[in-house]
């Protein structure tokens, strides 16, 4: 999800390539065989035993909305990562990798991995010890009601949203590769991810979510190796790269980010490292409760703390499966005479139909078919349906504790049994994936949508980014400066957007350069609104009275004695855990530079 | 102590155990009859689905075993 807010360009891009190919009737690139839908009817017959299960565990309103706070660093590690790495994401990234090259890895590392971190260590014990059931819960907390609201209706929307665009980009991945209906995709998977979140609650989500990482894992692993077994090992990829393409560098991630024209993205390395590597990054990873919700479900505050480590080592190995397959095919990937295959934008696909073009958001699938014999080929797609439903259904649990706790119980119904509460999760649960195909239609059918929704995602994360760290690192921040900071940051950014929209000769004041492009945009824009939100959150609080510090207790660093922790031994520790991730997390840049 | 729940890592095992099975068969089939030949498939050669099924199949019976229901923990 991230990777969908921080670039409208790459995943937008996949679903008008997706479009312009049905458009020209171009043929599915493969055929399943009995095996293979075999694979994924079991696949199916599993998620819904699981949901099933689980339906005795998920009566009181702790176990459906948090999985009764009981879920292992390790599930509740896997269930945070598993939930961002969409099929949209996969195949998304994929071309983006065929086409920049390794600079695409940016987004799974200085991306992901120091916020995660930051999350983790830092961030998690405020979130933990206050014992909220989400992420505006705790603005309410620091806050009061006022960001509550804005922050809840906001997410509710964004979520419920995105959902839709993932469940049509999924629908269409499946009519471009597969030849399904559209209509039938939507309806199979969303009518299971309904089922088995209303039935299980977090707890059936979070589970499914494990087993749909390992068969991401499982279906999208092979693909690398034979690759790499192709082209003769790294060495033998990078050679024939440099050999291939002699003028571009497909090869180095911070060598060509000096200047915004040097590289292919249009990218300059302060908004890389300040932009998405701070703004964007943190504001995700740390304050999207579609991921903050997988770590409020861990069994302890040790296990929420080292959850968020053990995902960033597996976010640093996902580049292998999508990152590596794009460069595979700059180099595997060869028409029917033997010459290279040139993969193409999808304007180009649209303008040349018949013609047997593919475009580079294809590049996953054709490697698929490229490696995967049957059974094999259908774990693959079996890997992108539930890289859809582990996103979805992230998606609408979330969706279902932000209605529930943060819009129905303070605005609706106040005091009501426990037991209406889950009922009412329950039915939120199945309204957001109603509401849900009702915008996946709704995408469909007025197609420049895609990129406006994606923009709008990330009018969100910088400004909810800006509040959550000034009220838990800042004693004197008041109700009143974190109300008008979040308001005022909002407002900025989408004020950023919409200035470029009228006039895109603004990029250069938004993005300091003429030659920035729609990612470097993004990046500006979110590091404004983050700075409005702080400077408001700041003005307004200075002419404001701070709560007492004794108020401020489990909500704020300075103010809050944490629970001391056994002592474990040093490969149980977090730190320890997290400096080695750190260490690796240099190492790659430092290798790949 | 027994476990009285079932662990996702059960789950996770009978599905590997599955996968495996069906996969390292067709691919032993495929390689028995010939058929590999046949399959547009790079590197059909390496019989991919016989080893990464028998991976597969290896980590399912694991994790089944090691978290089966009722097992002393």
């Amino acid at each position: 999800m991230l990777e969908l807010a921080a670039t409208a360009t790459t995943s937008g891009g996949l679903v008008s390539s997706m479009m312009a190919s049905l458009a020209i009737g171009v043929p599915s690139l493969a055929h399943l065989s009995p095996l293979d839908i075999a694979v994924i009817v079991i696949y199916f017959a599993m998620v819904m035993w699981i949901g099933f299960y689980l339906k005795k565990r998920a009566n009181t309103s702790e176990e459906f909305f948090m999985a009764g706070r009981e879920m292992t660093a390790w599930i509740a590690g896997l269930s945070f990562v598993s939930a961002n790495l969409g099929s949209l994401e996969l195949m998304g990234w994929a071309g983006s990798a065929y086409q920049y090259g390794i600079l695409a890895a940016h987004w799974y590392w200085i991306g992901a991995v120091p916020a995660m971190l930051f999350l983790g260590i830092v961030m998690m014990p405020f979130y933990y010890v206050s014992k909220t059931h989400s992420v505006p819960g705790y603005l309410k907390l620091r806050f009061g009601q006022g960001s509550s609201i804005v922050a809840a209706c906001s997410f509710a929307f964004m979520t419920i949203l995105m959902s839709g665009v993932n469940m049509f980009s999924m629908a269409l991945v499946m009519k471009v590769v597969l030849g399904w209906d559209i209509t039938f995709s939507i309806v199979i998977s969303s009518l299971a991810v309904a089922a088995y979140v209303a039935l299980g609650g977090l707890r059936s989500a979070i589970f499914n979510e494990v087993l749909q990482f390992v068969l991401i894992w499982g279906g999208a692993l092979l693909v690398p190796i034979l690759g790499l077994i192709e082209a003769h090992g790294w060495t033998g990829l990078k050679a024939q790269i440099i050999h291939n393409f002699p003028t571009q560098d497909y090869l180095h991630m911070w060598k060509g980010v000096g200047h915004f024209s040097d590289n292919p993205m249009g990218v300059h390395w302060t908004g890389i490292v300040f932009g998405l590597g701070f703004v964007i990054s943190f504001g995700y990873w740390t304050t999207d409760f579609l991921v903050v919700q997988r770590v409020l479900a861990a069994n302890s505050l040790r296990s929420a703390r080292i959850a968020p480590v053990i995902g960033s080592y597996f976010k640093m190995a996902v580049p292998f499966i999508v990152i590596l397959p794009g460069l595979l095919a700059l180099v595997v990937l060869h028409n029917p005479d033997g010459s290279l295959m040139h993969l193409v934008g999808e304007d180009v696909v649209s303008a040349h139909p018949g013609m047997g073009l593919h475009s580079y958001n294809e590049v996953l699938p054709l490697m698929l078919v490229r490696y995967c014999s049957p059974g094999l080929l259908g774990l693959g797609i079996t890997a992108l349906i539930a890289g859809f439903m582990s996103g979805m259904a992230g998606n609408v649990s979330a969706f279902a504790a932000v209605w529930t706790y943060d819009i129905y119980q303070p605005l609706i119904n106040k005091k009501a049994p426990d037991q209406h509460y889950v009922s009412v999760g329950r039915w939120a649960t199945i309204l957001g994936v109603v509401v849900s195909i009702g915008a996946a239609y709704l995408v469909m059918n007025a197609k420049g949508i895609m990129d406006y929704v994606q923009a709008l995602f990330s009018f969100f994360i910088a400004p909810l980014l800006g509040s959550i760290l000034m009220g838990m690192f800042w004693k004197r921040a008041t109700k009143a400066g974190g109300f008008w900071g979040l308001l005022i940051g909002t407002i900025t950014s989408i004020g950023l957007w919409a200035w470029v929209k009228a006039d895109p000769s603004a990029l250069r004041y938004v993005a300091i350069s003429p030659d920035a492009k729609d990612m470097a945009e993004n990046m500006y824009r979110a590091l404004w609104s983050f700075g409005a939100t702080v400077i408001i959150t700041f003005v307004v609080s200075m002419f404001g009275t701070a709560r007492p510090v004794a108020e401020l207790n489990g909500l704020v660093y300075g103010a809050t004695k944490l629970p001391k922790e056994e002592p474990v031994p040093f490969y149980k520790n977090e730190w320890y855990w997290a400096a080695l991730a750190v260490v690796l997390f240099l190492a790659l840049n430092i290798i790949f530079w | 102590m027994k476990s009285t729940e079932i662990s996702i890592w059960f789950f996770i095992g009978v599905l590997l155990t599955i996968y495996g099975v069906m996969i390292m068969l067709y691919g032993m089939w495929e390689w028995v009859t010939g058929n590999w030949k046949l399959t547009n498939v790079v590197l059909a050669n390496l019989h991919a689905p016989v080893w990464w099924g028998a991976i597969m199949l290896a980590l399912g019976l694991f994790y089944s075993l090691r978290f089966r229901p009722g097992k002393e923990l």
